[in-house]
């Protein structure tokens, strides 16, 4: 995809709130361009300002500095009724005065849309979300699930430009979550509206994302798709809110072209994956699912250790492994015929094996 | 039993509680249960029981001087009420959804002040300034009798209001706007719906206090403007008569009515 597919394009954005002493940056300064039809995703650790980015699409707070375009036009200052972009909130917030038809048509009428039109569109929506029986229930009469799915249809009847979900699937008990994970996915592709998706659970963002933006502190670490994310974590903070894995600390002693050597403190030298020209020391991260294990007087096995530690987890086994660099390296491994003791060489594939960027 | 074993302190087993309970029980509707009774007796005394009948209650209907009193009375809490439920919607609007000011404190202490001010003070303040404001304009009538009684009905007709206010969702009115609600239509679609509940409240509650008060009314009301409470109480200067009775139990309707429609809007879900 070329980047004229862009259809939210947010410049620079910032937001402070509170003044003097008290002001506290959310945001700093944050650009992403999110596509058209895809399934945007903000994830992050608790009060890293995603529900502040989410909210300055909406309307809903004005950036402190930046823009924030839509399909080319600035709309960062424009109200929320002005904005053709709708928000699931974490809480639903459905109407409680209303029937869930009467919250469905509630965007729909104030677009002073015709009567037939909003008729149809209610219909529509109810079947897309399966909620076609309890059209004239009330809202507080519905389960969590249900109203969920209120929520969903209300915001998308409108047709947006582009849905807002914060944290939609967190008040759900596990299995209802994995079951409207599912859901949301479907629907998304029937509608094809764009989302930009709100979570701080890394297995939902890659379970259902097309592209994934790892935030901390205000700020966007890595946009990526999920397994660009996990295999090609461009940050340490990326690498270990996502995942397992381990970290290797070097020095830089042959950089290449899209390979570097770092030596470590033991005097072995690796040779890692760099997407961009590397010096001095750095910090190397592989997932343990990619650490082979070896026997410890094979060739060529960069690394080897005694086995420290076995940890069963039911669909496979953790093999922490002490190669004298202070933290164990930790392979996983379907069945390891490893006891605790034993010496193995530790194979780190160039491609598994990627040098962070601080 | 198992049930107290997790309860430490259980009022209700305390030595004389039952007691207590029902010796306030007692103290407080006796007098109103002797009242009510007495005014439905065919006799003159308001002690001695003889038959039952509506007799008095006829009589004080025809008595021109209590219709009078009861007209006056129904068209100053009426008034007030309208007026002061306005105020008070106002009021709480802009105590709850706006962003936090400076001095939200001292015109939340404001709002309530006849609460806390004893209403003698009130009325006698009140007196004075109206004895004032009539010299300067040479204006008279009931307007003045309707202004003190809209001043105090505004906390009772505020707090209500306000207290559903703030239990009200501030995403609902979030996600009105997100979905293309203009600021006037979403006041109208979601805020005042879900706010009216309390309006109603608050506006019964302004009602029964009008209707009620008599320290204020006493000092403030001139010729012509004997609002109930007054003239039972003037009448009751010269001894209770059946009569009365009938007409404090008209009015001890009307307030037990409002009041326990007060309490079951206000605990409608918002
Ligand atoms: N109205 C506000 N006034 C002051 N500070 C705020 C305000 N809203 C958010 N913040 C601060 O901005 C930071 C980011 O908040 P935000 O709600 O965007 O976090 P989040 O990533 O959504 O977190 P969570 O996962 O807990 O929802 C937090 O430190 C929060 O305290
Ligand atoms: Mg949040």
């Amino acid at each position: 995809m070329s980047s004229d597919d862009g259809l939210i394009e947010i410049v620079n954005v910032t937001k402070a709130f509170g003044t003097g002493e008290r002001r506290f940056l959310a945001l700093g300064g944050v650009n992403a361009t999110i596509r058209k039809g895809e399934f945007f995703t903000l994830l992050g650790p608790s009060g890293c300002g995603k529900t502040t980015l989410l909210r300055l699409i909406a309307g809903f707070e004005l950036p402190t500095s930046g823009e924030i375009l839509l399909d080319g036009q600035e709309i960062g200052h424009l109200p929320p009724y002005r904005r053709p972009v709708n928000t699931v909130f974490q809480n639903y917030a459905l109407f409680p005065h209303m029937t869930v038809a009467e919250n469905i048509s509630f965007g729909l009428e104030m677009l002073n849309k015709p009567k037939a039109e909003i008729a149809s569109t209610v219909e529509r929506m109810l079947a897309l979300v399966k909620m076609s029986e309890l059209a004239g229930r009330r809202t507080d009469q519905l389960s969590g699930g249900q109203q969920q799915r209120v929520a969903l249809a209300r915001a998308l009847a409108p047709q947006p430009k582009v849905l807002l979900l914060d944290e939609p699937l967190s008040a759900l008990d596990l299995k209802l979550r994995k079951e409207m994970q599912v859901e949301l996915k479907r629907i998304q592709h029937e509608t094809g509206i764009t989302f930009i998706f709100v979570t701080h659970d890394q297995e939902e963002a890659l379970t259902m994302s097309d592209r994934i933006a790892v935030m901390a502190k205000g700020n966007i670490l890595q946009i990526g798709s999920p397994s660009e994310i996990y295999n090609a974590p461009a940050a340490r903070f990326v690498a270990d809110f996502i995942g397992d894995i381990n970290f290797i600390e070097g020095q830089v002693v042959v950089a290449g072209e899209k390979t570097a050597q770092i030596r470590l403190p033991g005097g072995q030298v690796l040779t890692a994956r760099a997407s961009r020209p590397v010096e001095g020391p750095v910090t190397l991260a592989i997932r343990p699912e990619k650490v082979g294990l070896r026997h410890a007087d094979d060739d060529d096995v960069p690394l080897s250790g005694t086995v420290t530690n076995l940890v069963y987890f039911g669909s496979g086994t953790n093999v922490h492994v002490d190669v004298g660099l202070g933290a164990d390296i930790v392979a996983r491994a379907t069945a390891p015929k490893v006891a605790l003791g034993d010496r193995v060489g530790l194979d780190l594939h160039v491609t598994d094996l990627s040098v962070l960027a601080e | 039993m198992a049930k107290r074993k997790g309860r430490p302190f259980d009022l209700k087993s305390q030595p004389g509680f039952t007691q207590i309970a029902w010796g306030c029980v007692v103290f407080l509707y006796a007098p109103i249960l002797v009242l009510i009774a007495f005014s439905f007796n065919a006799n003159r005394s308001v002690v001695r029981w003889t038959e039952f009948s509506f007799d008095w209650y006829v009589a004080a209907f025809q008595n021109e001087g209590i219709r009078n009193a009861a007209i006056v009375s129904l068209k100053v809490a009426t008034s007030a009420t309208l007026v002061a439920t306005t105020f008070a919607t106002m009021a709480a609007l802009a105590t709850t959804r706006t962003a936090p000011f400076r001095g939200q404190g001292v015109a939340f202490g404001i709002i309530n002040q006849p609460l806390m001010v004893p209403e003698i003070v009130t009325a006698v303040v009140t007196l004075s300034f109206f004895a004032l404001v009539k010299q300067i304009t040479g204006l008279t009538g009931i307007g003045y009798l309707i202004l003190a009684h809209t001043v105090f009905c505004i906390p009772f007709a505020y707090m209500p209001i306000r207290a559903r206010l703030e239990d009200m969702n501030l995403t609902l009115e979030q996600a009105a706007a997100d979905l293309y609600a203009t600021p006037f239509r979403i006041f109208r679609r979601v805020t005042l719906p879900l706010m009216a509940p309390g309006i109603l409240a608050g506006a019964m509650l302004a009602f029964v206090v009008s209707l009620d008060d008599v320290i204020i009314t006493l000092m403030i009301s001139g010729p012509g403007e004997t609002t109930l409470p007054i003239y039972i109480f003037g009448q009751i200067r010269r001894g209770i008569t059946p009569e009365i009775n009938a007409v404090s139990t008209v009015l001890l309707g009307v307030s037990v009515l409002l009041v326990s429609s007060f309490f079951l809007i206000g605990r409608k879900k918002a």
